[in-house]
This record gives structure tokens, C-alpha cells and sequence, in this order.
């Protein structure tokens, strides 16, 4: 589904991601783990679009991307979430979700038409409010949730541009184990529509959701394979996982 | 609603008022104000709704008022030929402005747009056959709509309708699909676009459509004094634009009519003021203390002292 051929990116003398070679297949959840550092964010950008090739190709779907603007990735299904949250926050819930589901039905270069008596775009943002647990939520301001609850919309305004391969960048990052919980519960439920790749650093969610992991250490793929490879892989255990899942 | 017909209702009378009361000039004054609510509402779209601090506004309002002087120099005065064409020319001129500018963020993009204002401001300056420095005198106003527009109460009321229709625009676009897009970009614009938006697209759009109804108020300055000179394009003008909009409340609606009602009666008031005395020359003086209270204790401008809460839009 996603294919990455050699994609490099340089700023200035560090090289953040080294001619990465990585396939995504249909339906999997592909995670992507590596210590920090290693390049996962730049390179979950430069999959999104946000941020250009070097050199490399992408392809998506068969077709190469490597050029194509960021909107015109989302269109294609290609959607993205961020490690550090970023919603609207001054936005309600529903309205926040309205807009991502706008974003791909129907022109946004209309100029007359109140958005308000749309009532298509707010019933489908109610729906993935629901889908994402944010049902009794969805009229209060973004910038008010729990953070947990953030993290959630995250992922939902992803969802609400309705992906078929969703970049989900570390979607537990400063979660407690109750959240994460719930979050793993969600990526489980969604996994089943799409096809996710997935950063991470809490190896436990890993380990439970991904069908196959690849490992990126100073910008260069170490390895790639099923869970149990990777974890007798001794040259990522040596470079990443050390003690952690030894023990 | 209710607001915007109570608000009619006042402007519609106010002249009727000063005539009875024998003041006419108050008549022209508050022309005057209408014309710059006009420039200060679209200010306000992009600035307010799109998040694009542009420091060169003046000089869409001021090309705007350039090419009716240049035009009835010229032998138009036909105001159905040179009303549009200062609207055109100063959408293209937001176009090619916008284009660069939109490329840059926050402070470039502030002191880009204000260095394109400048160049304006001084292509302006050194157009000799039209007045260079000392600016150009209109033989008259321009014609057209059946009526003659020379008479105060007549002009009034022109400029009036055509600031509500340009609010009723104005009302309608933040409230669609696209006005939508804009504020969601001025938000958060990486997530706009990670959601599927051209975001510079829609903010060029934005730009140009500001720039063409300050072409329009452009238009209006000029006929409102029979004149035209550089000083409309100067960044104090822009300065000026963006005071009433801060003042009356960025991203309010009535913001920018509400900071331009506000701005400029003041400037009468103190300009002339008995109680300042020989004082009222350093009138600017006051203002800019209520404009620091008005950003320090009312962020949401004057516009914000009525909204019931935050967030409640008119």
C-alpha cells in the first residue's frame, strides 16, 4: 500500500532520515520504533507531505507521490496525527471534526451557504466523536478536554478525513496506563477499517497491535519483521530495546 | 440581527438630525466614518478571521482611491466604470502582493506586507503627471446612478447602503464554508493542512478579496474628498486601519466598523477640544493611552464588551 524507496532527508550536516526502505501492506498495523532521534517523526512527514524528499521515492497506491502536495495526500488517504497535540483548540469538539469531514466532502470555496445548517457534516462528526469516545464531549471547547481526551480528538481528526492508511505519530505519548488502555482499544477498533503505521514508544502497545515492526536507529532501517523476530533480533536489541524487553 | 437593525435604523436618522440641528458638517464626518468602517472591516477579515497581520493595507485603499483620481483626470468619471475598476485593480494588487507575502509568517510577513505598502507609497509619490507629492485634485465626483452626487445627504446615504451590502457580504462569508476554513487556519494552520486544506490557497483568496472591498472604500475616500493624495497609501494609514480594528476587536464582527466610529470620533473630539486647549495639537496622546487599556483590559476589543461571553460571535 505505502511504499518507500530510499527516501532521505538532510538539515544541514545531520542526516535525519537515510535512504529508508519501507513497505506498508494493506489492512496491517505496521508500527515504527526506534529510540529518539532516530528520524520517525521526519519521516512520518515527509509521508504526509509536509515535508519534501531529498531524494527517494513514495508511492501510495501504486501511484508515486513523491511530489504531491499534502492535500493532495489527504484526498488520496493519507491521513496523519501528531506526537505533540495539535487541534483546534478554541474549536468545539463537534466543530473541530466538522471541519476535517468539510476538508473532503464537497468544495470548501463557498462563499454564500451558512456551514451551520449543513446538518450531513455534523451528524458524521458526531459519529466519529462517538467512534473516538468523545460522544458526551462534543460541545465543549477543545482547549478544555483532559489531555487524554485530546489525544483522542487527535486521532479522531484524522480519522474524520476518512484514511485508508493512517500515520498515527506516538498516539500515547504522556498518557497514564488507564488512557493508554483506552487508546489501544481504539487503534484495535479502527485497525479493522485501516491500515495504520504506527510510532510508538510504549513497546507494551507495540508489541499487542503490531503485525509487523520496523526498527530505525540515527535515521537508517535496522530491521523489519513480525514481532518475535524483532525481539531476537540482537543488533535492535543492542541499538534500542537493551534491558527493557529483555528483563 | 436585532444588532445590525438598530445600528441601521441610528445611521439612517443621524443625518436627518444634523440637519434639523443645523450641522451639517457633521454629515461629511460621518461619511467619512463609513467609508473608513468599510476599510476596516476588510482589514479585519484578514487580520481578525484569517490571522494574516497585513501592515499594508493602505496601499489597496489607497490604489483603490489612485485609479478613480487617474480615471476622472483621464475623462471617467462614470463611477459604474471607475468604482469596479479601483475594485479590480486592487484585488490584483492583493493578488501580486499576497502571493509573495503569503509565503512568509508572522513578523516577515508583517514587514513584507508593510515594505510592498511602501513601494506603492513611493511609485505613488513620483507619478508626477498625477500630483506626485502634492496629490491630486478630482474635478468632481463621479457620476452615474441617476443622481447627482454632489449633495452631502444624497452621498451619505450612497455610502451607506454600500457599507451594509458590503457587511451583509461580509456576514455571509465568515459564516460559510469558507470563512470556516480561514479562521480553522488561523488557529492552526499546519493541522488545516494535515486535515486536507490548500491553506495557502485559501489565505491568497482571503487576502484578495479584503484587498478588492478595500478598493472599494478606496474609491469612496477619494470622491468623499474630491482628492487624492500618497498620504493614503503611507503605512500610518495602514497603522491607523489596524488601530481601529484592534480597537473595535480583532475578529469581531463589528470590530472594524465599531474602532472606526470610535478612532475617528475621537480625533474630532480632542482635535478640537476646549478642555485641551492648546493641548488638543498632542490629541493622539489620549488615544494611545486607551488604546493600551483597551488591549491590556479588553482583548476582544470594544466588540467583546457586548458579547455576553467569550467565544459568542455577533
Amino acid at each position: 500500500m505505502l511504499e518507500l524507496r530510499k527516501v532521505s532527508k538532510r538539515f544541514g550536516g545531520v542526516v535525519a532520515t537515510d535512504r529508508v526502505t519501507l513497505d506498508v501492506a494493506q489492512g496491517e498495523v505496521h508500527a515504527l520504533i526506534g529510540p529518539n532521534g532516530a528520524g520517525k517523526t521526519t519521516l512520518i512527514a515527509q509521508i504526509s507531505g509536509s515535508l519534501g524528499v531529498d531524494s527517494g521515492e513514495v508511492r501510495f497506491l501504486g501511484e508515486d507521490i513523491t511530489r504531491a502536495k499534502q492535500h493532495e495526500r489527504v484526498k488520496a488517504g493519507l491521513a496523519r496525527s501528531y506526537q505533540i497535540t495539535s487541534i483546534f483548540k478554541r474549536f468545539s469538539v463537534l466543530d473541530n471534526l466538522a471541519l476535517a469531514v468539510q476538508a473532503r466532502s464537497g468544495s470548501s470555496f463557498s462563499f454564500w451557504r451558512p456551514v451551520a445548517a449543513e446538518a450531513a457534516l455534523f451528524d458524521e462528526a458526531g459519529s466519529i466523536a462517538n467512534e473516538v469516545g468523545l460522544d458526551r464531549r462534543v460541545d465543549a471547547m477543545a482547549g478544555s478536554l483532559a489531555h487524554g481526551e485530546q489525544r483522542a480528538l487527535e486521532v479522531g481528526l484524522a480519522l474524520a478525513t476518512r484514511p485508508k492508511l493512517l500515520l498515527l505519530d506516538e498516539p500515547m505519548a504522556g498518557m497514564g496506563p488507564e488512557e493508554s488502555a483506552r487508546m489501544i482499544a481504539l487503534i484495535g477498533r479502527v485497525r479493522a477499517k485501516v491500515t495504520v503505521l504506527l510510532v510508538e514508544h510504549d513497546m507494551d502497545a507495540v508489541f499487542r497491535l503490531a503485525e509487523r515492526i520496523t526498527v530505525m536507529v540515527n535515521g537508517r532501517v535496522i530491521a523489519t519483521g513480525g514481532p518475535e523476530q524483532i525481539r531476537a533480533d540482537a543488533e535492535v536489541r543492542r541499538a534500542y530495546l537493551g534491558d527493557e524487553v529483555v528483563a | 440581527m436585532r444588532q445590525a437593525s438598530v445600528l441601521a435604523v441610528l445611521a439612517c436618522l443621524f443625518p436627518l438630525a444634523m440637519q434639523a440641528m443645523d450641522q451639517q458638517f457633521y454629515i461629511s464626518f460621518a461619511t467619512r466614518v463609513l467609508i473608513y468602517a468599510m476599510a476596516a472591516a476588510s482589514l479585519n477579515l484578514v487580520l481578525g478571521y484569517g490571522g494574516m497581520v497585513s501592515f499594508g493595507h493602505a496601499a489597496f485603499f489607497g490604489a483603490g482611491a489612485y485609479i478613480v483620481g487617474i480615471l476622472a483626470m483621464e475623462g471617467v468619471t462614470s463611477a459604474w466604470l471607475a468604482w469596479p475598476a479601483a475594485i479590480v485593480v486592487a484585488a490584483l494588487a492583493a493578488l501580486i502582493i499576497g502571493a509573495m507575502s503569503l509565503r512568509t509568517r508572522g513578523v516577515y510577513f508583517i514587514m513584507i506586507t508593510l515594505a510592498f505598502a511602501q513601494m506603492m507609497y513611493y511609485i505613488f509619490v513620483s507619478l508626477k503627471a498625477y500630483g506626485g507629492d502634492d496629490g491630486l485634485s478630482l474635478p468632481g465626483r463621479s457620476t452615474g446612478f441617476g443622481i447627482d452626487l454632489r449633495g452631502d445627504l444624497v452621498w451619505y446615504y450612497l455610502v451607506l447602503a454600500l457599507l451594509a451590502g458590503v457587511l451583509y457580504l461580509l456576514h455571509r462569508l465568515v459564516h460559510s464554508r469558507f470563512g470556516r476554513v480561514i479562521e480553522a487556519i488561523r488557529e492552526n494552520e499546519t493541522r488545516a493542512a494535515a486535515i486536507g486544506y490548500p491553506v495557502y490557497r485559501y489565505k491568497l483568496l482571503c487576502f484578495v478579496i479584503s484587498g478588492a472591498i478595500a478598493g472599494l472604500a478606496g474609491a469612496l475616500v477619494a470622491n468623499q474628498s474630491v482628492y487624492v493624495s500618497p498620504s493614503l497609501l503611507h503605512w500610518i494609514q495602514s497603522g491607523t486601519l489596524m488601530i481601529m480594528v484592534i480597537l473595535g476587536g480583532v475578529g469581531r464582527f463589528w470590530g472594524g466598523p465599531l474602532g472606526a466610529v470610535v478612532l475617528l470620533t475621537l480625533e474630532e473630539t480632542l482635535s478640537g477640544s476646549q478642555m485641551l486647549g492648546a493641548y488638543s495639537l498632542y490629541w493622539q496622546l489620549p488615544v494611545g493611552v486607551i488604546l493600551l487599556a483597551v488591549v491590556l483590559f479588553a482583548p476582544q476589543g470594544i466588540a467583546g464588551l457586548f458579547s455576553r461571553r467569550r467565544g459568542a460571535r455577533a
